[in-house]
C-alpha cells in the first residue's frame, strides 16, 4: 500500500495510506527500538550461559582466555567505535538533507564493518591453525579439556552471531547507500537511515561488552 | 493520526529539522567519540588490575558507561520519548532476573 | 473504497469482497484478511493435533496396549500433541486472529502499523509450520519441551523441530511488535489511554511478553542445535554442561508464553460480559494494572517448573514464593468480572454462554496452580496427571475458550452472517461438560499418582482414564460442532449480520459488518469510554 509519491516530493516521505509521515518517522523508529530490545534478549541468553560456566570453571576460562589476542579485540573494539560514529555522523547529514555525506558516511562505516570481518578471519584461522576450532580434529576429541571447550563454544556461539549480525546491518546500510546515491533522502525524510543507523549501533554495542567479557576478564 | 503534535523531542532547541528527530551538534558526536576510545583504553588497563571476583564487575561496568554514551548520544537516546527509554531498559532488567535467577540456583547447590 | 447501495441488488463493497480471487489473499495487506488466513491455518493445526489427543485418549481408555500404538509412536504422539498445540496454535492464537482482526477497528485505525510486515509474519509462520511438519518424518518423542540431555541424544528431527520453533518465534515477536507500534501510534483522536477497550490493553501487555520473552528461547533453541553438532558442551553433563541451563532459558520464556495464551482471553472475556450484562465493567482501571502485573511478575517465576530439576533449595523455595504472587492479578480480575454481572441484565447469547463457563474454569485453573506453587506438594504432583489438568484448564478451558467465546462475539462482525445459536449453544454443552469430563478425573488421577507421558498405567486407574476418555470424544465433537458451525455459516450463510447486533458500544460495533476495506468511512473520533452502558457516559460527560 506504499506509493511514491515522485511526482509531488521525490525526496518526501513515501505516501502510505493508513499514517500520515510524522506518525510513520515516529512508528518507524518505535518498531526499531523494540527490535533492538529483542536482540539484546538473544545475546542476552547467551552472556547467561557464559556468566554460569564462567563461574562453574572460572580457572580454565581464564587459561583459555589467553588464547584470544586482546589487541586484534581491543582494534576491533575501536573500529566499531569508528563506524558507529560516522553512522552518527550520517543521520546528521540525512538531517540537513545531504545525500552525498550520507554516502560517504555510510561507505566509511561500511569499510570498518569489512575491516572488523578482515580481523575476525585472521583472529577464527589462527585458532584453527592452534587446533581451537571446531573444524579441528583434537577439538572434537575426548581428550580436549571440556571446560577449555566450553568457553571456545560460546567464544564461537557469541562471536559468530555477532558477525552475522554485522553482515546483516551491513545490507541494511548498503541498501540505504543505494537510496541516498539516487538523493532519496531530505530533511523531510530520512527514516531509513536513522532506523539503519539504529540497528549498526546495536552491533557495536554488543561488542564493547564481549570483547572485555571474552578477551579480557576470560 | 497527528499533523503536527508534539513529537518527542522538539522542545527547547532550534535544531528542529521539520519536526523529525532532533539534532545533535556534531562536536558532541567527536567528543563522545573520544570518550569512547579512552574509555576503551581503561578497559584494557583495568583489566591488569586484579580486583579478584570483583574483575568481570569491573569490566562490565566500564563497558556500561560506554554502552550508555553510545546509546544517549549516537543512538539519540537522550532525545527519545519515555515509552522509547522503557523499551530499552527493560531488556536488561529482564537480563538482570534472568541471571539472577541462575545464580540463585547453581550455587546454592549441594 | 465502500461504494453506496444506490439500487438494491448492489452488493456493498467490504473487505471479503472487494478484491477477488486466490492472489488478492496470498498478496494482501488487509490485517482483517491477514487474520481470517492466521484462523484458517491455526484451526486446521487444531484440529490435527486434537485429532492426535484422541488417539492418546483412545490408548488410554483401558490399560493395556490396545494394539493402535506402540509406547514409542505414543511418545510421538504426545510430543506433537504438545508441539503443535503450542507452536502452531496457542501462541499465536488469539492475538494472530482476533487481534489482528480487531486491533486497528477498536482504536479506530485503517490498518496496524506496518502491514507489510504483518503480511510477512503469517509466512514466516507457514514456514515454520512446514518445518515443524518435516521434522515429523524424522519422528521426535522428547516432549514438547526438548529437555536436555535427551535432545540431544535422540532422533534426527530435533534440530528440524527446533529450527521450525525458533522460525515461529519470529512470528510472534513481529506480531508483538507491530501490535505496540500500533497502539502507541494510531489511535484516532480521542482515543485515549483511559478509553482504550480491555481488550486492546490485553493485546499490549500481550504483545511485550511476545517481543521480549521470545528471543530467550529462540538462543536457548539455538544452543540446543549447536549442542548437538558442535558438542560444546554447555547441556550435556557428560561434557561438563549443565542440563539444567536449558531448562533454565526454555521456561524463562515458556513461563511468559502462558500468559501470552492467556491475557488475550481475559481481555475478550472483557469486552463479552458488560456487553451482556449491560454494565460497564467494575473496576476498568484495576484490570488494566492487573494486566501488566500479571506480564511483569510472569517473567519473575519461571523455575516453578523446576522445582524437581535439582535445583537448588534456595531458588526453589524463591521461586514458590514470588509464584503465590501471580495469582493476585487474575483474582483481582475474576472478582471485576463478577462484580460486572452483579445486578446486571444478563443475556445467555452463546458468547455469554463461553464467558461465564471461563469465569468457572479459570477458578480451578488457578487454584490448582497455587497447589503446584506450593513447593512440598508440588514434589508429588510434578510430572503426574495433576498437572497436565491444570494446564489444560489454563490452555484449553481458558485460552481455547477464549478464543472461541471471541469467534462467536465477533462472527457477525468478521463474516456478516448471524450464525444459528441452537446449534452454537449444544455446541457449548458438549464442549463444556466434554472438557470438565476429560480433566476432573485427571486431577483425581494425578492426586493417586498416575505420572504424565505413560503409554500404560496400572488396573486401578483404568475407569477414570475412560471417564475422562468419553469426555474427551465429547468435547471433540463439541468443538467440532462450534467450529463448522461458524465455518460453515461463515461460508454459506445466508443471515446478514446488523452493524451492532449486540449494542455494543465498542468502536469496532460502530461500523459495518462486514468492515469496509479501510474500517470506517471517515476516520472517528472518540468522546466517550468503551464501557458506558447504562450511566451518563452515554451524554459525553464522563472521562
Amino acid at each position: 500500500m506504499t506509493h511514491k509519491a515522485e511526482t509531488m516530493d521525490p525526496q518526501g516521505p513515501p505516501h502510505v495510506h493508513h499514517m500520515d509521515a510524522t506518525t510513520a518517522y515516529g512508528a518507524a523508529k518505535l518498531g526499531m527500538w523494540l527490535f533492538l530490545a529483542t536482540e539484546i534478549l538473544l545475546f542476552g541468553g547467551l552472556f547467561c550461559a557464559f556468566a554460569l560456566f564462567r563461574w562453574t570453571y572460572l580457572e580454565e576460562f581464564h587459561q583459555a582466555s589467553k588464547h584470544l589476542n586482546v589487541w586484534m579485540g581491543a582494534t576491533n573494539t575501536v573500529v566499531l567505535l569508528i563506524s558507529s560514529y560516522f553512522a552518527a555522523l550520517a543521520v546528521d547529514a540525512a538531517q540537513h538533507g545531504n545525500n552525498k555525506k550520507i554516502v560517504t558516511y555510510l561507505s566509511i562505516t561500511m569499510l570498518c564493518a569489512v575491516g572488523f570481518l578482515v580481523i575476525k578471519y585472521f583472529e577464527y584461522s589462527s585458532k584453527y591453525h592452534h587446533g581451537l576450532s571446531p573444524l579441528n580434529v583434537e577439538f572434537n576429541s575426548p581428550e580436549f579439556n571440556a571446560a577449555y571447550k566450553c568457553f571456545f563454544g560460546l567464544y564461537y556461539c557469541m562471536t559468530a552471531l555477532h558477525g552475522l549480525h554485522v553482515i546483516f546491518g551491513m545490507a541494511i546500510l548498503g541498501w540505504v547507500i543505494s537510496k541516498a546515491r539516487k538523493n532519496r533522502f531530505s530533511e523531510r525524510y530520512y527514516t531509513p537511515v536513522e532506523v539503519g543507523a539504529l540497528y549498526w549501533h546495536l552491533v557495536d554495542l554488543i561488542w564493547i561488552y564481549l570483547f572485555p567479557l571474552l578477551y579480557l576478564v576470560g | 493520526m497527528s499533523h503536527h503534535e508534539h513529537n518527542e523531542t522538539d522542545s527547547h532547541d532550534n535544531s528542529h529539522g521539520n519536526g523529525l528527530g532532533h539534532i545533535i551538534p556534531k562536536s558532541v558526536y567527536a567528543l563522545v567519540l573520544g570518550a569512547l576510545i579512552i574509555l576503551t583504553v581503561i578497559t584494557v588497563a583495568i583489566a591488569q588490575v586484579d580486583f579478584g571476583n570483583w574483575n568481570i564487575i569491573v569490566a562490565m561496568l566500564v563497558s556500561s558507561v560506554k554502552a550508555t554514551i553510545v546509546a544517549l548520544f549516537f543512538m539519540h537516546l537522550k532525545y527519545e520519548d519515555p515509552f522509547t527509554w522503557i523499551y530499552a531498559v527493560i531488556p536488561i532488567f529482564l537480563l538482570i532476573v534472568l541471571i539472577a535467577g541462575v545464580f540463585i540456583d547453581n550455587p546454592f547447590r549441594y | 473504497m465502500s461504494t453506496a447501495a444506490s439500487t438494491a441488488p448492489e452488493v456493498k463493497k467490504n473487505y471479503l469482497n472487494d478484491h477477488t480471487g486466490i492472489w488478492s489473499w496470498i498478496y494482501t495487506l488487509d490485517h482483517k484478511r491477514i487474520g481470517i488466513m492466521y484462523l484458517v491455518s491455526l484451526f486446521t493445526f487444531f484440529f490435527i493435533a486434537g485429532l492426535i489427543a484422541l488417539t492418546m485418549r483412545y490408548e488410554l481408555m483401558h490399560a493395556g496396549a490396545s494394539g493402535l500404538l506402540t509406547p514409542k509412536q505414543y511418545n510421538v504422539a504426545f510430543t506433537l500433541h504438545g508441539a503443535m498445540m503450542v507452536f502452531l496454535f496457542i501462541v499465536p492464537g488469539i492475538p494472530a486472529t482476533l487481534g489482528n482482526f480487531l486491533l486497528p477497528l477498536m482504536i479506530g485505525a485503517k490498518d496496524v502499523a506496518f502491514p507489510r510486515m504483518n503480511l510477512l509474519s503469517y509466512y514466516i509462520y507457514i514456514v515454520g509450520a512446514i518445518m515443524a511438519l518435516v521434522a515429523l518424518l524424522n519422528p521426535i518423542d522428547t516432549g514438547w519441551t526438548f529437555y536436555t540431555p535427551y535432545s540431544i541424544q535422540t532422533g534426527q528431527g530435533v534440530v528440524l523441530m527446533t529450527a521450525a520453533a525458533f522460525v515461529l518465534g519470529f512470528s510472534s515477536i513481529l506480531t508483538g511488535l507491530n501490535f505496540i507500534v500500533t497502539i502507541h501510534k494510531l489511535r484516532a483522536p480521542g482515543m485515549h489511554w483511559m478509553r482504550l477497550p480491555l481488550f486492546v490493553w490485553a493485546t499490549y501487555a500481550t504483545a511485550g511478553i511476545q517481543v521480549l520473552a521470545t528471543p530467550v528461547v529462540g538462543i536457548n533453541l539455538l544452543l540446543l542445535i549447536m549442542e548437538r553438532t558442535m558438542g560444546i558442551g554447555i547441556f550435556d553433563p557428560k561434557l561438563g554442561g549443565d542440563p539444567v541451563l536449558f531448562q533454565h532459558l526454555f521456561w524463562f520464556y515458556s513461563h511468559p508464553v502462558v500468559y501470552i495464551m492467556i491475557l488475550p482471553a481475559f481481555g475478550i472475556i472483557g469486552e463479552i460480559i458488560p456487553v451482556f450484562s449491560r454494565k460497564p465493567i467494575f473496576g476498568y482501571k484495576a484490570v488494566v494494572i492487573a494486566s501488566f502485573s500479571l506480564a511483569l511478575l510472569g517473567f519473575f517465576v519461571w523455575a516453578h517448573h523446576m522445582f524437581v530439576s535439582g535445583i537448588s533449595d534456595f531458588s526453589a523455595a524463591t521461586f514458590s514464593i514470588i509464584t503465590f504472587g501471580v495469582a493476585i492479578p487474575t483474582a483481582v480480575k475474576v472478582f471485576n468480572w463478577v462484580s460486572t454481572m452483579y445486578r446486571g441484565s444478563i443475556r445467555l447469547d452463546t458468547p455469554m454462554l463461553y464467558a461465564i463457563s471461563f469465569i468457572f474454569i479459570f477458578m480451578v485453573a488457578g487454584t490448582t496452580g497455587i497447589y503446584l506453587a506450593t513447593l512440598g506438594v508440588d514434589v508429588f504432583y510434578h510430572d503426574t496427571y495433576f498437572v497436565v489438568a491444570h494446564f489444560h484448564y489454563t490452555m484449553q478451558g481458558g485460552a481455547v475458550i477464549g478464543l472461541i467465546a471471541g469467534l462467536h462475539f465477533w462472527f457477525p462482525k468478521m463474516s456478516g452472517k448471524m450464525y444459528n445459536e441452537h446449534i452454537a449453544k449444544i455446541g457449548f454443552v458438549l464442549v463444556f461438560i466434554g472438557f470438565n469430563l476429560t480433566f476432573i478425573p485427571q486431577f483425581v488421577l494425578g492426586m493417586h499418582g498416575m505420572p504424565r507421558r505413560y503409554f500404560d498405567y496400572p488396573p486401578e486407574f483404568e475407569s477414570l482414564h475412560f471417564v475422562s476418555t468419553i469426555g474427551a470424544f465429547m468435547n471433540g465433537l463439541g468443538y467440532a460442532m462450534a467450529i463448522f458451525n461458524l465455518a460453515l455459516t461463515g461460508l454459506f450463510g445466508k443471515v446478514k449480520a446488523p452493524r451492532n447486533p449486540y449494542d455494543s458500544l465498542s468502536l469496532e460495533w460502530q461500523t459495518d459488518s462486514p468492515p469496509i476495506h479501510d474500517n470506517f468511512e471517515t476516520t472517528p473520533i472518540i468522546t466517550e469510554w468503551t464501557y458506558g452502558y447504562g450511566t451518563p457516559v452515554r451524554d459525553g460527560t464522563h472521562h
